[in-house]
């Protein structure tokens, strides 16, 4: 391609990444004063407070296990569409996209009113003489609406590792004395390991940043870090502690990325992104 | 039970309606080298995915030293596969390849070692131990897949078209390889290739199928000489066939002329084909000849030559020789009985 053509996307990557960027570093670092504004670290020192490191805590357990579940719930369903018996996969692999064509906001207020006290779910358990579930507006509730919206993320890149490895090698290591079970521990998992890293992070970095999904099923009163980041640049109008949470999450999701591409190890083509 | 290591008996194999495999009956003996030679859908696969146990029969027993198996899972079994693509595991090197089915069955680190290095050497590949399999040259990564299988010591090595991704040369060279090794190590080789002239070359025994199958069993020599009918007699090596009558004992008319050969026991007048190998067809002066014809073409093909002659009735002939008669000019085919082989008429069902 020659250069000038890269010249449009360079361009919207300058106005729309790289200078946003810098102007939330640029907000992070200073603090508003009489005179405009001075370079400063109290951002981020108020950041260590520890109410805010609860928050941190919080939003980094339930990211976790929401990938978790993901995890233990994808792993197997990606086997199965993956597997040459299932002869429906197509509509398995339907079903896990077609949600993902509905708006994400949608989706989550749809369990909104599922879970409500007098919503669906409510009224078929009470009509079946079994007690109320009362989980809207807890951290189950939120895990729930993770686990459900970005259960596809951990699917698809699992699947699309798993469907390409060769029948031949499976029957290699049948062939040389392994059982299904060691089969699968010695074989097709090492081998998957690429989607479940890629899958891994496509959940846990939005699980980890999300606010819709707390705010709408934990009701507010589960404050995750995008809650807090969204509250001080919508609410409080505090731009620099919003920039300077942002830039701490711009790190950790950095860092989270080289931990898991040292264990992807050499094979990055395989992986969805 | 002698020394029949394996038995086939009336084995069928249907995917949907169609028939991969239709009644095989076959036995293999130890310390054998089976080919099973045939065009692609002829079942040679399928048989061999039946003996390693990654296909159950449909119909039939399979029985491995008298006993039933049919439905033993591969792992169970004292069988190892060479896979046509090798199947190598991408996620462990050279050694922990090798080592795979060692370690399944908890043999020692110590004897482990010393297996896999006395492995590398016999397939040349010493000093390769931490290489990753990834970046092994096709010929290289077919070593690794052959000392994989041995390094377990299996009654049988299964080799499925294992030389079919390799270039000529260094096929040349593994044939010679895997042949030596079957005789060091005494192991039973069941190989599965199309191509008539590896099959040859490596075996003591050649079943030749076609259409799920079995068309002749035979050493190589019997089937390339004595083909027992004009499908194994095209496919192993080139052939001319054309239709005869056999008018008695030892006397057979095509080409509009007739010709003594050795064959008997046909009925009076039977409708035959008549088989002639390209290279038993001489070079001989017009006028001394029954067959005569014009030269259509010629190609050099190194050794010899291959020319097409087209005879008096308009038959067309296959000749390799050694010398050339120029396109145009009219030659005589001279034969002996000895190479008229006569084959009765397959009749298509």
């Amino acid at each position: 391609m020659k250069r000038s053509s890269l010249f449009p996307y360079l361009i919207w990557m300058i106005l729309f990444i790289v200078v946003p960027m810098f102007l939330v570093l640029y907000y992070a670092f200073t603090i508003p004063t009489e005179a405009g504004s001075t370079w400063s670290l109290e951002n981020f020192a108020r950041f260590f407070e520890p109410v805010y490191l609860k928050v941190l805590g919080r939003s980094l357990r339930l990211a976790l296990i929401s990938t978790g579940i993901c995890l233990l719930l994808g792993y197997p369903a990606a086997m199965v569409m993956a597997g040459n018996a299932f002869s429906r996969k197509n509509v398995l692999l339907l079903l896990f996209v077609v949600p993902m064509w509905m708006n994400f906001l949608l989706r989550t207020y749809a369990w909104l009113t599922l879970l409500e006290r007098n919503g669906a779910i409510n009224v078929l358990l009470t009509s079946l003489n079994l007690p109320r579930l009362q989980i809207l507006y807890t951290n189950s509730a939120v895990v729930l609406g993770m686990v459900y919206n970005f259960l596809p993320f951990m699917v698809l890149p699992i699947y699309s590792v798993l469907s390409k490895i060769d029948k031949g090698v499976v029957e290699a290591a049948g062939d040389l004395g392994a059982n299904p079970f060691r089969v699968f521990t010695k074989v097709v998992l090492p081998l998957s390991l690429p989607g479940v890293v890629s899958g891994v992070t496509m959940v846990f970095m939005p699980a980890l940043t999300t606010f819709v999904i707390s705010r709408l099923l934990g009701g507010g009163q589960f404050t995750l870090i995008g809650n807090l980041i969204e509250q001080q640049f919508l609410v409080v109008d505090n731009w620099g502690f919003g920039s300077a949470i942002s830039v701490v999450m711009i790190v950790l999701i950095l860092l989270s990325m080289a931990i898991m591409s040292f264990f992807e190890g050499e094979e990055k083509d395989v992986a969805l992104w | 039970m002698s020394d029949i290591l394996v038995e086939l008996k009336a084995v069928s194999k249907f995917y949907d309606e169609t028939a991969a495999l239709d009644g095989i009956d076959l036995y293999i003996r130890k310390n054998e080298f089976v080919t099973l030679l045939g065009p692609s859908g002829c079942g040679k696969t399928t048989t061999l995915r039946l003996i390693g146990g990654f296909e159950q029969p449909t119909a039939g027993t399979i029985l491995f030293e008298g006993k039933d198996i049919g439905t033993v899972p591969p792992y169970k079994r004292r069988v190892n596969t060479v896979f046509q693509r090798y199947a190598l595991f991408s996620h462990l090197n050279v050694f922990e390849n090798i080592a795979f089915g060692l370690r399944i069955k908890r043999t020692p680190e110590k004897l482990i070692k010393e297996k896999i290095s006395k492995m590398l050497q016999q397939v040349n590949l010493e000093g390769y131990e931490q290489r990753d399999v990834n970046s092994l040259s096709g010929g290289q990564q077919q070593r690794v897949a052959i000392a994989r299988a041995l390094v377990n010591e299996p009654e049988i090595l299964l080799l499925d078209e294992p030389l079919a991704a390799l270039d000529l040369k260094l096929r040349r060279e593994m044939q010679h390889e895997l042949k030596s090794m079957q005789k060091q190590l005494g192991i039973t080789f069941i190989f599965v290739t199309h191509d008539q002239e590896e099959a040859l070359s490596m075996s003591d025994t050649v079943v030749v199928m076609k259409d799920g199958k079995i068309q002749q069993i035979g050493t190589p020599v019997d089937i390339y000489n004595e083909p027992k009918n004009a499908f194994v007699a095209d496919f192993i090596g080139e052939s001319n066939i054309v239709d005869g009558i056999m008018h008695r004992d030892y006397l057979v008319e095509f080409a509009g002329s007739s010709f003594e050969c050795v064959d008997f026991g046909f009925g009076p007048d039977e409708e035959v084909d008549v088989v002639i190998r390209p290279e038993d067809l001489v070079l001989i002066p017009a006028e001394d000849a029954r067959l005569t014809g014009i030269v259509r073409s010629v190609n050099f093909l190194g050794v010899h030559y291959e020319m097409i002659v087209e005879a008096d009735d308009e038959t067309a002939w296959l000749v390799h020789s050694t010398l050339m008669a120029p396109v145009g000019s009219r030659i005589g085919l001279g034969l002996e009985p000895v190479d008229i082989h006569i084959m009765k008429k397959v009749r298509e069902p």
